[in-house]
């Protein structure tokens, strides 16, 4: 039996231009989780940026509403093989989030609802390259894809971009998230298909 | 439901994006001489114990993740890469295994 859930529907794409080596395109929205998914009240919602010195920026939902928003449309590639085109999405970029937060980390552990965690380097993250998003065409983010709000970081396989986020711990140091320390690539980037550890 | 996984095994399903423990069986017979399901696990979260074969698996994830029945904590692991199964057990005090007496 294979380990990976191989994703569903898939088919070969007619045009491949957009597609990492090994990907196929899917044009279903596959749900993959690590455990049951967590059912976060809006009023509840709280998202954290903590620095390596300990210092604490935290936003509510009404705080996370109250900054500017983007609309981005990005492919999604998971490290299960399948690829998605052109999906719309709603959220705050973390330029704006991290605006303010003075660091001079150069890591990223990001934390979720629910235990889950994902290493990313501090660079992956500004530069408009991730948002922390809360919409998808068009509606609100459902919690099977990480609703109220996930990260979105689609420049690397989607185990990177948490569902449920709810910190981002900035580090002097790298710390391996989950799938990071069962196997997984540290960096995942899917032009170069950094799927497994030694890629 | 129930289905039957490759190698034989029967797998309940549930509604709640999970299936039991027996889901373990066939991807783990590529590393154990034995049918591991059958061992009992204690778990390092909340210290119950019973058959790996009542954990909590989800497979539609990168790897298998088997979770304590009871309190939900992530009792086991196992993904496959190109050239490896690694096994991450560290949510697990001990396995008992049974094998012939000596």
């Amino acid at each position: 039996m294979a380990f990976i859930s191989r994703g569903f529907h898939g088919r070969r794409p007619s045009a491949g231009t957009k597609l990492p080596p090994g990907q196929y395109e899917t044009t279903g929205f596959p749900v993959l989780s690590a455990g049951p998914t967590p059912r976060i009240r809006k009023d509840d919602w709280q998202l954290s940026v903590t620095t390596e010195t300990g210092k604490r920026h935290v936003w509510d939902w009404a705080g996370l509403m109250a900054l500017p928003a983007d609309s981005p449309t990005v492919d999604l590639h998971c490290v299960t093989k399948w690829s998605k085109f052109g999906t719309q999405w709603q959220g705050v970029s973390l330029d704006v989030l991290l605006a303010d937060v003075e660091t001079s980390a150069e890591h990223v552990l990001v934390t979720s609802y629910g235990g889950y965690t994902t290493n990313v380097p501090l660079a992956d993250l500004v530069d408009g390259k991730a948002w922390i998003a809360y919409g998808y065409e068009g509606g609100d983010l459902a919690p099977e894809h990480g609703g109220p709000a996930r990260l979105l970081v689609p420049h690397l396989y989607l185990w990177k971009s948490a569902k449920w986020v709810s910190g981002i711990e900035l580090r002097q140091s790298d710390v391996p998230g989950f799938w990071e320390t069962a196997g997984y690539h540290n960096y995942g980037d899917p032009w170069r298909e950094q799927r497994y550890q030694g890629d | 439901m129930t289905s039957v996984e490759p190698g034989g095994s029967e797998v309940n399903d549930t509604d709640a994006g999970y299936v039991d423990g027996n889901a373990l069986a066939g991807p783990l017979s590529e590393v154990f001489a034995v049918d591991v399901t059958t061992a009992t696990s204690r778990c390092a979260n909340c210290g119950c114990t019973g058959p790996l074969a009542r954990l909590r698996v989800y497979k539609h994830a990168p790897g298998l993740v088997a979770r304590c029945q009871q309190c939900g904590s992530v009792m086991l692991r196992a993904t496959r890469t190109r050239d490896a199964v690694w096994l991450d057990m560290s949510g697990a005090v001990s396995l008992a295994i049974p094998v012939g007496e000596t």
